[in-house]
């Protein structure tokens, strides 16, 4: 393919290897990548590495272009890239590290229920949540809303739903910055935007997004899991997905104006998914507050489909949710922009920090962490694919330090979907995950084999690389026992 | 001469798509994008749409002409597979699209792409024959 990756890699230790400066031309900062020599092997073959080295010249840039073990090749940034900007210095924002799906993330919800109880109402459960979240290409909600409320929805987030009775304000409290971002301005959203956001929240999308039942299956940290209520055993409920439609419209919207703007700052980028400009500049500040309505678009989607959810386990298991324990856990955001204050070379300095396939992962007693888990630390969720595990990590003063507070965000792709689609194993795939106890079902055509275990890097290592380089801490595991795929 | 191939990206879906001319490139770009979103085999067409686009460069011209068709197809619920381009030039695109409701035609989805992305975006000319590859956001 004439992917793979001929440029230098320097180790420094076990867990991290650097791409020097001088290794292109315009690089500002190295490159730093977290992973164990195994991953880096296929962390190698494709153009992931590239796109670390790509990042590394976008003006304003500190310390180094990050990426964490699940990196892999994507567009603009690669997915698993971090990157933080110094504002004052004429640092920039840019659309492509953040992504199409503004504020994609995940959301675990925990339970009493065990195994047992769930286990011989499984497949009435999977079809009941199937056909009560829509899932598949172009979706579409019965939340259907006109543009006055859509723009409450872009400024409220996730506060929107709860006001609807769409949840607790408990839910609000454990979500990331509480399911809202504020300085969302919907006057820099566009008619087209607003049209494809109208009638998608709650709905899961397609591709890598999903939900998930899961069940508890080794707990690390007794104490931090036992703050989480996530007791070994317990049966817990994971949705993946984002903005939709409508942030993809903001970041297709706001791409193409960066790219224009590229010559009037005299910014020089390798790809031009990398367009960008300034914090401060008026393209800058329009990009951020319409990022802003997309991640609050997507934490309302998220709140939207867990009540969905909830809803359906109050059917199957006639009960309510309270005597369900259907408590939120967390929800993290891992494609967005946020800005955030870092000691660099003894300075305080206001950076804007581009997770882009990377999670925040703050340590015990940053204020950002709400009450109930300032203690341990902010939660960290990893999925893992549908037949192995996903975890459930804590951050740590370490991350903050080192890597602008942020760990890895899956098991990242290890297969080109084409690949994975035509792989030899696709034949038995259903009935190997069912074997494992695994009932699964998928709205779109293709997307099964596309998403199938072998495609995707081992969860478990690259877990373990984050909890030994002490970018995280890792708290207990799960394993999948119902799966639907968009 | 294949219109367009599907080519090996990790996390996304990736196309290259081929033309005799620059017309041609952009409509077998447009049907290898329909063909990633739907199965076109055998579909028949029952309303168009008239597109203007322009931007500053022909790859820019591209995007936004696999943006606008894909914005058509999430609003007004239309799977193309007809692209009549009467004008371009790298800076301007008058077409004709024919297409499809998706109405009845829900089992022809296939994956949704969320854009059309400018990663390693360049039109080259090889001999007598446009290639472009696009990585799309999926």
């Amino acid at each position: 393919m004439g992917n793979e990756w001929q440029g230098p890699l320097e180790k420094i230790d076990a867990y991290r290897w650097m791409i020097p400066q001088t290794y292109a031309n315009g690089m500002k900062v190295p490159g730093m990548i977290y992973a164990d020599e195994n991953l880096l092997k296929s962390i190698k073959r494709d153009r992931a590495p590239q796109q670390v080295s790509n990042a590394a010249f976008l003006p304003g840039i500190v310390k180094y272009s990050f990426a964490m073990p699940d990196i892999h090749w994507g567009y603009g940034l690669p997915i698993g890239g971090v990157v933080a900007t110094d504002i004052e210095a004429g640092g920039v924002i840019t659309p492509g590290g953040v992504g199409f799906d503004i504020c994609c993330g995940l959301r675990l919800l925990r339970s009493n229920l065990t195994e047992k109880e769930v286990r011989p109402k499984l497949d009435n459960l999977i079809h009941a949540l199937f056909s009560n979240v829509p899932a598949g290409v172009g979706s579409k909600s019965n939340i259907k809303v006109n543009a006055a409320e859509e723009e409450k929805i872009m400024v409220k987030g996730a506060r929107w739903a709860v006001e609807k009775g769409f949840g607790t304000k408990e839910d609000l409290e454990r979500t990331e910055d509480g399911g809202c971002m504020e300085g969302a301005d919907a006057s820099h959203v566009s008619d087209r935007a607003f049209e494809r956001g109208s009638n998608q929240s709650g709905t899961l999308g397609s591709g890598n997004h999903f939900l998930e039942v899961q069940i508890v299956d080794e707990v690390y940290d007794d104490n931090a899991a036992g703050i989480l209520g996530l007791d070994k055993g317990a049966i817990t409920v994971m949705i993946h997905c984002g903005s939709r439609g409508f942030g993809h419209q903001v970041c297709s919207d706001y791409s193409k104006g960066m790219v224009r703007a590229l010559s009037k700052y005299n910014i020089n980028v390798p790809d031009r998914q990398l367009a960008c400009a300034p914090v401060n500049s008026p393209e800058g500040k329009a990009y951020i507050a319409a990022m802003k309505c997309a991640a609050n678009y997507a934490w309302n989607n998220r709140q939207c489909l867990m009540h969905k959810v909830r809803g359906v386990f109050e059917k199957v298991f006639e009960a309510g949710q309270k005597d369900l324990g259907m408590a939120l856990v967390w929800d993290v955001a891992h494609n967005i922009a946020k800005f955030e204050k870092y000691n660099i070379n003894g300075k305080d300095k206001l950076l804007c920090v581009h997770r882009k396939g990377a999670t925040r992962a703050f340590g015990p007693d940053n204020p950002a962490v709400p009450g109930i888990y300032r203690k341990i630390g902010q939660p960290v969720i990893i999925p893992g694919d549908m037949g192995r595990n996903s975890y459930v990590l804590v951050g740590t003063k370490k991350a903050e330090e080192e890597t602008f507070g942020s760990t890895c965000h899956g098991a990242g792709r290890l297969m080109s979907r084409k690949a994975a689609a035509n792989a030899p194993e696709r034949h038995t795939l259903l009935r190997d995950l069912e074997a494992k106890g695994i009932k699964v079902m998928a709205a779109g055509r293709g997307t099964l084999a596309e998403e199938a275990p072998y495609a995707y890097k081992n969860v478990n290592e690259v877990v373990d690389v984050v909890h030994n380089a002490g970018i995280s801490k890792k708290v207990c595991r799960m394993r999948p026992i119902g799966v639907i795929k968009g | 001469m294949k219109r367009f191939e599907i080519i090996d990206h990790t996390a996304d879906i990736s196309i290259k798509a081929y033309g005799k001319s620059l017309k041609e490139l952009f409509r077998n770009a447009a049907f290898g994008m329909f063909n990633i979103l739907a199965d076109l085999e055998g579909i028949t067409t029952s309303t168009s749409l008239e597109l203007k686009l322009d931007a500053p460069d022909k790859e820019e011209l591209l995007i936004e002409w696999l943006d606008e068709l894909l914005y058509n197809f999430y609003t007004k619920q239309l799977i193309f597979c007809d692209f009549d381009i009467t004008e371009l030039t790298d800076k301007n695109l008058t077409a004709k699209v024919k297409g499809r409701f998706i109405g009845e035609n829900k089992n022809r989805l296939k994956t949704e792409i969320k854009a059309a992305t400018r990663h390693d975006l360049h039109i080259t000319k090889k001999e007598d024959t446009y290639e472009v590859r696009i990585v799309f956001d999926v």
